[in-house]
């Protein structure tokens, strides 16, 4: 059984509590993009600034949602300022794979510490999102926990920089 | 208290014998979909292993038994809203369909630029989409009823905001707040502006004993599998006379008397709007469904979700005072068992996520009322409805279940 204690961990409730680079950035040159979730109305509004050397310099988050969503967004906030975007898009990839449920369903654990999608764990430390690992158990929240993440990527693909 | 209803009457929904994560099932979501009793499962099952056969074709016995035991249930149908005839009775998917064919036929027949549509603030998708589709579509206006602060419809400018209306759209009651709207008095200013009055009774048929000729409306739309039938049957109710002045809505086979190389010639009602094979089955589960209903008697249904209502406020309010709020009317009789819950500042998800640990079904969300929840100034709310299985020991598990979520989340 799945109980709450692998869903809520201390870590995921101190991000929901304290929010990391809530805000928001002038745009531009950040660039801004929302994100949806339909079924439960949970939004995240996340500003980028990418600087020409294509590291990113500024990252804010806004919007509302649950424990989930918040926290992770608060995290991905955390973990990608500071970082060429190709490292970031990189994290992104390694976050994704780690909230798939058919590499857990199907493949075991032991995929956990394949390349799958290309990404190297050591190379690529997941740091306090390995928090949300057990969002798994919880299909329904895996929306939850990547939404601010694709909207990271829309952000990203919205950038002038290639 | 409710002792109207029989004290066994779980006994009767398979379903509800179940546990989840270890722990005796605590639906709370009726509001959503109902559960099913053995009576309906049965008629469905029995239907299928010994009459099976597709209506109104084949001469042979069990077409014909087919065709009566849909019809059988039309009339059952028409009985229990008291329809003045069972071919006002037309088969939909759900409401969301019968909406839609009236927003599509009617709407597409009757509304154009100048006209106005006027809907509430308080309505589903289900009544808003449709009429957002057709006024892209026809140049019509899209009006709205505002609320009150304690989520009632506001209609101190009704007969301003009727000028130019050719059909109000209502809920006539809530799936949020669980307001029970005036539908009798929205009727007469409706007709007497020269509109006509939709109400969707999604949430309002399968709780208190329902008159269609005493509401005055002129369509009415309600749904199986909130009123313990199955999923895929939904009913539009509208007077005769408009149902034969409406043109068809879905083109096929059932809905036509005949068809040429150029044309064709549309059935009578309710046929004409029923086109293709209909969901039998379904339709069989429905009629059982509303005799199931009968036998309980609606009144006494009302009286025990009024009680339980009543023990559901009670009983959270003491237990939580101003930590948790409950949208809507504050009195039991103005209102349905739809508890739409804000508790401190947790978010609905993660009160839902914890409730289910403990067995308790809720549901959290925006209940597609987009429009509603920005009025409420909410994302979303986790939402308990009552139904007639339902007594106070579920009540209380949700008490209990709800102080959990009050630790995890305490800061």
């Amino acid at each position: 059984m799945s109980g709450l204690e692998d869903l809520y961990r201390e870590i995921l409730l101190d991000h929901y509590r304290n929010p990391r680079h809530r805000g928001e950035l002038e745009v531009p040159p950040a660039v801004r993009a929302e994100g949806f979730n339909p079924l439960c109305g949970d939004e995240v509004i996340v500003y980028v600034d990418v600087g020409a050397d294509d590291v990113v310099q500024a990252v804010a988050i806004g919007g509302q949602g649950c424990s989930i969503s918040q926290s992770s967004a608060s995290m991905m906030a955390a973990g990608i300022r500071g970082r060429p975007v190709a490292e970031v898009r990189r994290l992104v990839r390694a976050f994704k794979s780690m909230m798939s449920i058919h590499s857990h369903e199907i493949g075991g654990e032991a995929e956990d510490d394949d390349e799958g999608g290309g990404l190297d764990p050591d190379d690529m430390k997941l740091g306090d999102l390995e928090a949300l690992r057990g969002v798994v158990k919880f299909p329904v929240r895996i929306k939850c926990a990547t939404l601010s993440w694709n909207t990271l990527v829309q952000a990203l693909d919205e950038t002038a920089h290639p | 208290m409710s002792a109207s209803l029989p004290p066994a009457i779980k006994d009767d929904f398979p379903l509800l014998s179940r546990s989840v994560h270890g722990r005796p099932i605590v639906y709370l979501d009726s509001a959503a979909t109902s559960q099913k009793p053995r009576a309906v499962l049965d008629a469905m099952a029995v239907y299928y292993a010994t009459v099976n056969a597709n209506v109104h074709r084949g001469a042979y016995e069990i077409a014909a038994q087919a065709t009566e035991a849909m019809e059988g249930a039309r009339r059952a149908v028409a009985r229990f809203v008291n329809a003045a005839s069972a071919n006002e009775i037309v088969f939909t998917k759900n409401v969301t369909e019968a909406i839609n064919l009236v927003a599509r036929s009617w709407g597409g027949a009757n509304l154009g630029p100048g006209d106005a549509v006027l809907v509430t603030e308080m309505e589903h998708h289900a009544n808003i989409v449709p009429w957002h589709i057709m006024a892209a579509e026809r140049g019509f206006e899209l009006r709205w009823i505002p609320l009150t602060p304690d989520g009632r419809l506001d209609l101190e400018n009704l007969d301003r905001l009727l000028d130019g209306v050719k059909l109000v759209g209502c809920t006539a009651m809530s799936n949020v707040l669980g307001t029970l709207n005036p539908i009798r008095r929205l009727a007469d200013a409706a007709h007497g502006a020269g509109a006509l009055l939709l109400v969707d009774a999604a949430q309002y048929v399968p709780h208190l004993p329902t008159d269609v000729q005493a509401l005055g409306a002129d369509f009415l739309g309600f749904t199986g599998h909130k009123m313990c039938g199955p999923t895929g049957i939904g009913v539009l109710w509208a007077r005769a006379e408009l149902l034969d002045a409406m043109p068809p809505f879905l083109g096929g086979g059932e809905m036509i008397l005949d068809v040429r190389k150029d044309g064709f010639l549309p059935n009578e009602i309710p046929h004409k709007f029923e086109a293709g094979t209909p969901p039998i089955a379904e339709i069989v589960g429905l009629g059982a469904a509303v005799e199931y209903l009968s036998g309980l008697g609606m009144d006494r249904v009302r009286e025990h979700e009024v009680s339980l209502t009543a023990y559901a406020l009670r009983t959270l309010s003491e237990r939580y005072g101003d930590d948790l709020v409950v949208h809507g009317p504050p009195e039991p009789a103005a209102r349905g068992g739809v508890l739409s819950m804000a508790y401190r500042d947790v978010h609905p998800h993660d009160v839902s996520q914890v409730l289910d640990q403990h067995g308790v079904c809720v549901r959290a969300g925006h209940h597609c009322a987009k429009p509603l929840m920005r009025q409420l100034g909410v994302g979303a709310t986790a939402r308990a409805s009552l139904y007639v299985y339902n007594d106070e020991s579920d009540i209380d598990a949700l008490a209990d279940a709800l102080a959990e979520a009050g630790e995890l989340f305490a800061w």
